[in-house]
């Protein structure tokens, strides 16, 4: 019996929040730096970009005991088995930033070597592409995650479809049963979209200031 | 003054000595015979002096299940007997999976374990594997398993006109990634033929001198950590931001900067940089001074990294260990001043040599690095030269940006070098640099065309990491840590 | 020695082709052997005996794509090369032999009893080119994992490309 057994009502909003709220300031990142991106990763939490104002400067090297994972860095045909299993291994409930455009889509390395973007195994929560991104970029990406914590249904589980898109409907984040792991869900949706670019970024939606139209309306979001 | 390897050493010595304290004096081991038997549980046990035939000196005889073998000192061992025999290298399949519902409970015969460390983990310095064979917490053999970061970068170096090779070859060794565009640039243009106008050799100098200096205070930050100096960790960041945002300023990037090409650099300095590059200095030189006091006195961390990783300079030699490795083991060889490039002939700066070849070794030999680096930059700011920042050839380097407007062959030739690149003539050339990790090298072979046909980049951590078992032998599983760190890895340019 | 500014390769004198950086003075141009594979392991041990102390690289080049590639007299064009950069600190010198390996035989003598540095490197030279090494202690991928087939660097071995949007058609290869 947890939190999703729980009736959605008023008592149990404030509760919800609650959580969310403690959710989102303690979120502890797993070391999970691979290349370059690491070294950003270390700047974030060293003393200028200072990552501890958010309560993350912990990095967890133990994946049993951290939430977030950072993916930092270019993912090679050799460390995809490594990272699923590091993956696996992390307690719900947990969130995969893809950090640095090589863990995003493959980024400059479009060869045999490089897994062509970190969603091929692992579900992905925020993109933060930048090669490597500054520490600024990598900060809103967090910030970003917070957000999507924050204001996300507390028994969301990514869509069964693309991994790390949520379906929005009416400004609430929906939640589907079907995890994003299944295969079948997977190929469902691939039907669905262009196959290249989701419908509606997570990033954009939540993270990006609306004060820019032309961004929104090209990703086909009313203002 | 010239090293050579006699003055080199008590120069080094002095060096280390005056610089950070003089270590306790050692006992003299140098009658010792160190036999296998010691480290690795006894096959028979039973070892004795002997008087060998002929009336020889004695000698150490150990009793084996193959009768009795005479124990030579390792000095005299033969390289490649060294290797085999010695088995510091653990010779097995990466792949071994054990079958969870078949593990033998009992003891096995000879009490040993093979464990894994890595690739995730956080004193590995990037995705390492290591897999020791443990007797107890004794590190018997070590395999270093690599290729977790495996790019294909020398393929897609083929597949990438040499303009765009920087920016491949750039992520390679990614705390220092102005020297591995420096490298690559050496190579193009010798194939080339042109002649550097001085100013862009310096500017090199100046930014690749810069980047040694935040790639040793990374490695101090990051080694300060595995030895549990948390603060340290932090320390050695805030000065590498300083030198990062000077770097933001020239090259437009915090890393990664594809800013030195072949022809030059892709911009002049900025104006003010003589100011920042002051400050920089005047900075990092009393803060180094800082660490100094934080680190070398230290008791604790003195005995966790004297003889520790212990290598001798024989054996670095065998191995091709070079860089702050082999300099430690007291051979005065670096390529700045030994076989200079660009213009280090005429600066002054002395190499830094150790003499144990052990972990605190290291570390002094880098730390002294930075303030040698830093009386380099020094020296550049008062001798740099005025003139042109690339050379001033049609066919290889753009034309300035406003010209583009006025002239039609400005136009051309600059959509020529981007979109096509510029071709080397045939042929085939080896450049290698001094870079904070050792020798860095580049070999590149030319068809003609312009985009390289093959290009090897001689990895120095790719080769350092073969002294990694040969170092943890006999030493305990958290010293394998400090060694690890102390030889300063690199995965990007292992794996490539 | 001043070195000549030459892009032209001289082949018969076997010196670097392209001339090293003809800013530094004094830097030795770097002499090019070409052994044969059955005379491979005995220069390596003269140089070796003549002061060469250490191996600074080993290599392996395809020339599938490029056969016809200047070389010297009598020396013959086959699909792979194993280069050998040999560096002696004493004298502040650099030797390079290239050693051609014909494709249906790909095996070499191992330099690990002279250098045990070359270990990780003939591995490499294995796993993205299989050249074999004889000799080697322990010949096996070192740097894509150990069950995958084919080896990379060679250039009948593609890129490995994922068609991108906006890239239009797929690479070259």
């Amino acid at each position: 019996m947890g939190l999703e057994d729980l009736e959605h009502n008023f008592l149990t909003g404030r509760l919800e929040d609650l959580v969310k709220w403690a959710r989102t300031y303690s979120m502890w990142p797993a070391t999970f730096g691979l290349a370059c991106c690491a070294i950003e990763m270390m700047s974030v939490g060293a003393a200028d970009f200072d990552l501890a104002r958010f309560g993350m400067e912990v990095f967890r090297a133990s994946p049993r005991q951290a939430d977030l994972m950072i993916v930092a860095g270019r993912v090679s045909q050799k460390m995809a088995p490594v990272l699923r299993q590091v993956y696996d291994q992390m307690m719900e409930p947990k969130w995969v930033l893809s950090m640095g455009v090589c863990a995003s889509t493959g980024g400059m390395f479009n060869n045999y070597a490089i897994v062509q973007g970190v969603d091929q195994i692992v579900p992905v929560d925020v993109y933060a592409p930048g090669c490597p991104p500054t520490p600024e970029t990598l900060m809103h990406a967090i910030l970003t995650l917070h957000e999507k914590v924050r204001t996300a249904d507390i028994t969301e589980r990514r869509q069964g479809g693309r991994p790390g898109q949520a379906e929005i409907r009416g400004g609430h984040i929906r939640s589907n049963e079907q995890g994003a792991d299944t295969e079948d869900a997977r190929t469902a949706s691939e039907e669905e979209t262009s196959g290249w670019t989701p419908e509606r970024p997570d990033a954009v939606h939540l993270g990006t200031p609306r004060r820019n139209p032309v961004i929104a309306r090209s990703v086909g979001e009313p203002l | 003054m010239e090293p050579t390897p006699e003055e080199g050493t008590a120069a080094g010595t002095d060096a280390v000595d005056a610089a950070t304290g003089t270590p306790p004096p050692r006992p003299d081991r140098s009658g010792e015979v160190r036999a296998d038997s010691d480290l690795a549980p006894p096959l028979s046990g039973e070892t004795y002096f002997a008087p060998g035939p002929d009336g020889e000196p004695a000698g150490l005889v150990a009793e084996t299940s193959e009768g009795s073998q005479e124990l030579t000192r390792r000095g005299t061992t033969g390289a490649g007997e060294l290797r085999r025999e010695v088995g510091a290298v653990l010779r097995l399949p990466e792949g071994v999976v054990v079958d969870p519902s078949n593990i033998d409970v009992e003891q096995s015969d000879d009490n040993t374990m093979i464990i894994n460390m890595g690739p995730q983990h956080p004193s590995t310095h990037g995705v390492l594997r290591l897999m020791f064979e443990l007797d107890g917490e004794t590190v018997l053999r070590t395999k270093p398993v690599i290729g977790y970061l495996h790019t294909g970068m020398e393929k897609t170096a083929e597949e990438l006109t040499y303009v765009q090779g920087s920016t491949n070859v750039t992520r390679m060794d990614y705390l220092s990634p102005l020297h591995n565009e420096l490298v690559l640039s050496l190579a193009v243009e010798a194939l080339l033929g042109v002649e550097m106008p001085p100013r862009s050799d310096w500017i090199r100098m100046l930014l690749t001198e810069l980047n040694r200096v935040s790639s040793h205070l990374m490695w101090m930050a990051t080694n300060g950590m595995d030895l549990g100096s948390t603060s340290m960790m932090i320390y050695g960041f805030r000065e590498r931001e300083m030198i990062l945002a000077f770097f933001e300023k020239t090259t437009g990037l915090r890393m990664n900067h594809n800013f030195i090409r072949p022809g030059g650099t892709a911009a002049d300095l900025p104006d003010g940089w003589e100011d920042d590059v002051t400050v920089i200095c005047d900075t990092v030189l009393p803060r180094t001074d800082e660490y100094d006091e934080l680190l070398t006195g230290q008791p604790v961390f003195r005995q966790r990294t004297e003889s520790i990783g212990t290598i001798s300079a024989e054996e670095a030699l065998a191995l091709s260990l070079t860089g702050p490795i082999l300099r430690s083991t007291g051979v005065p060889w670096d390529l700045r001043r030994s076989m200079p490039y660009l213009r280090y002939d005429e600066v002054d700066f002395d190499v830094i040599v150790g003499t144990y070849g052990d972990n605190f070794d290291r570390y002094s030999v880098r730390l002294n690095e930075i303030r040698e680096s830093i009386r380099i930059i020094r020296q550049i700011v008062e001798k740099m030269p005025a003139g042109d920042y690339r050379v001033q050839d049609k066919k290889v380097t753009p034309p300035p940006r406003a010209r583009i407007d006025e002239s039609m062959e400005a136009l051309i030739h600059h959509f020529k070098v981007f979109t096509e690149g510029f071709k080397v003539p045939e042929g085939e050339v080896y450049v290698a640099i001094e870079s904070p990790r050792g020798e860095l090298g580049c070999y590149l072979v030319a068809d003609g065309s312009s985009k390289a046909y093959r290009m090897h980049i001689r990895g120095p951590s790719f080769v350092n990491l073969q002294g990694l078992p040969l170092m943890m032998r006999g030493g305990l599983v958290a010293d394998a840590v400090a060694v690890c760190s102390s030889v300063d890895p690199v995965m990007g340019e292992v794996d490539r | 020695m001043t070195t000549a500014v030459q892009p032209t390769p001289a082949p018969a004198g076997g010196s670097d082709s392209g001339g090293a950086s003809s800013r530094a003075p004094g830097r030795p141009v770097q002499e090019v052997v070409h052994p044969t594979r059955a005379q491979y392991l005995a220069e390596v041990g003269r140089f070796r005996s003549n002061g060469f102390e250490m191996c600074a690289d080993l290599c392996a080049v395809d020339y599938l794509t490029h056969p016809d590639r200047r070389l010297p007299d009598g020396v013959p064009h086959e699909r792979f090369e194993v280069v050998v950069n040999l560096l002696s600190l004493s004298a502040a010198r650099r030797v390079r032999l290239r050693v051609q390996v014909p494709e249906s035989d790909p095996v070499v003598p191992s330099l690990f009893d002279l250098y045990p540095g070359v270990e990780a490197m003939e591995r490499e030279a294995f796993d993205l080119f299989g050249i074999v090494f004889d000799g080697h202690p322990d010949l096996t991928r070192i740097l894509m994992p150990e069950d995958w087939e084919g080896h990379p660097l060679r250039k009948d071995y593609g890129v490995g490309r994922v068609p991108v949007q906006f890239k239009g058609a797929p690479g070259p290869r």
